[in-house]
């Protein structure tokens, strides 16, 4: 009788927990080493969506349109006329802020369109530095209204009335990237 | 003088003495200096937990190179979960070679282009909001590029990213 009371005092079930640490902490570097930090950014474009049964595109008059062309040897065309791609932001946003003023530039923001049309032999990268050029116009054309409403920068101003704000609504980025012309320099590009 | 000389042999004292010692003596209080480490399985586990969450595992095996561009005006995305990758660029080969241009959508090498409309459907059903990164290299030309978009356009894969560094990053 004596005897049993004393096995059952000593054996106390007891699991080692000292190397729990070590084991966690060999997961947790697993999972630092295999977790991917960096942030997918880019420039996000809406693609226009697929036209039904051959319909026409909804015109757009010669005036609101801002044709920007790029040949296959990086070459820029504004409206016919030779450009230099550090132009083209100051060009963007006289078009869209124009308000009817000059003839040949835009009658409203929400009307001007900005369409950028490549060969397909341009490089992918002159393209996205035409394309860039273009946003940074909107951009910076959001900054100034949002400045004008009392915030430091647009970011701020979304911050406060999210995506769809009245900004955003009177100045509406209207990009179309009209496909390529046929003219195939080299298809494969850079090798 | 009398209490400081002996801890061992401890004679009773009265609550007064006792009081005294404690101002004069707090340096040598009883407790141990040691960090208690009971709670650190914890601590590892929670930060462990964190990142198990968070982590979205490298799955793909990219087989073009694709060096990207610099850009401007960029937007992160932050629902990875929302984003499909399309890689277009020369094909990696042995000995840092490039071969022709390709494109590869997840981990796939895509023979016929006109293949990416079945796949792109797909994944715009299991994924509404789908965004379709680009990862595009910069030397590669227009008409695959629009070539792939037309095929998009196609599935309904709207929502397209050109993805980009940061200008000036230097990455």
């Amino acid at each position: 009788m004596a005897g049993l009371l004393k096995r059952r005092k000593r054996h106390t079930a007891e699991i080692p927990t000292a190397s729990m640490a070590d084991v966690a902490f060999l997961l947790l570097i697993f999972f630092l080493a295999v977790t991917t930090i960096d942030v997918d950014q880019g420039i996000l474009m809406q693609l226009p969506p697929k036209l039904e049964d051959e319909a026409q595109p909804p015109p757009v008059e010669e005036r609101n349109l801002l044709k920007v062309y790029l040949n296959g040897q990086g070459q820029l065309l504004v409206e016919d006329a030779p450009f230099s791609v550090g132009d083209l932001r100051e060009e963007v946003k006289k078009h869209v802020l124009n308000r009817g003023q000059l003839p040949n530039y835009s009658e409203s923001p929400n009307q001007a369109v900005v369409s950028i049309k490549t060969e397909r032999g341009t490089r992918y990268d002159a393209y996205i530095a035409v394309l860039d050029e273009v946003w940074m116009a909107y951009r910076e054309m959001w900054d100034a209204e949002a400045r004008a409403r009392g915030y430091a920068h647009y970011d701020a101003f979304r911050a406060t009335y999210g995506s769809e704000n009245e900004i955003h609504a009177a100045i509406r980025p209207n990009i179309s990237i009209a496909e390529p012309d046929a003219i195939d320099a080299d298809d494969s590009g850079g090798s | 003088m009398q209490c400081h000389r002996s801890r061992a042999g401890r004679p009773a004292r009265d609550p007064w003495t006792y009081r005294v010692m404690a101002i004069h003596y707090k340096r040598k209080a009883k407790t141990k200096q040691e960090i208690p480490t009971a709670s650190l399985p914890d601590i590892i586990f929670l930060l462990l937990i964190f990142f198990m969450v968070s982590t979205v595992m490298r799955e793909q095996d990219v087989q073009v190179r694709t060096i990207l561009p610099e850009a401007e005006a960029l937007t992160k995305i932050d629902q990875k979960r929302l984003v499909s990758h399309v890689y277009i660029g020369p094909r990696r080969l042995a000995d840092d070679a490039v071969g022709e241009s390709m494109v590869q959508i997840d981990d796939a090498l895509i023979t016929d282009i006109t293949s990416i409309r079945a796949i792109m459907t797909r994944l715009i059903t299991t994924q509404p909001n789908l965004i379709v990164s680009m990862r595009v290299d910069e030397g590669s030309g227009m008409g695959v590029v629009s070539d792939v978009q037309q095929e998009l356009r196609e599935a309904g894969a709207l929502r397209i990213s050109y993805s980009s560094r940061r200008e000036g990053s230097g990455l």
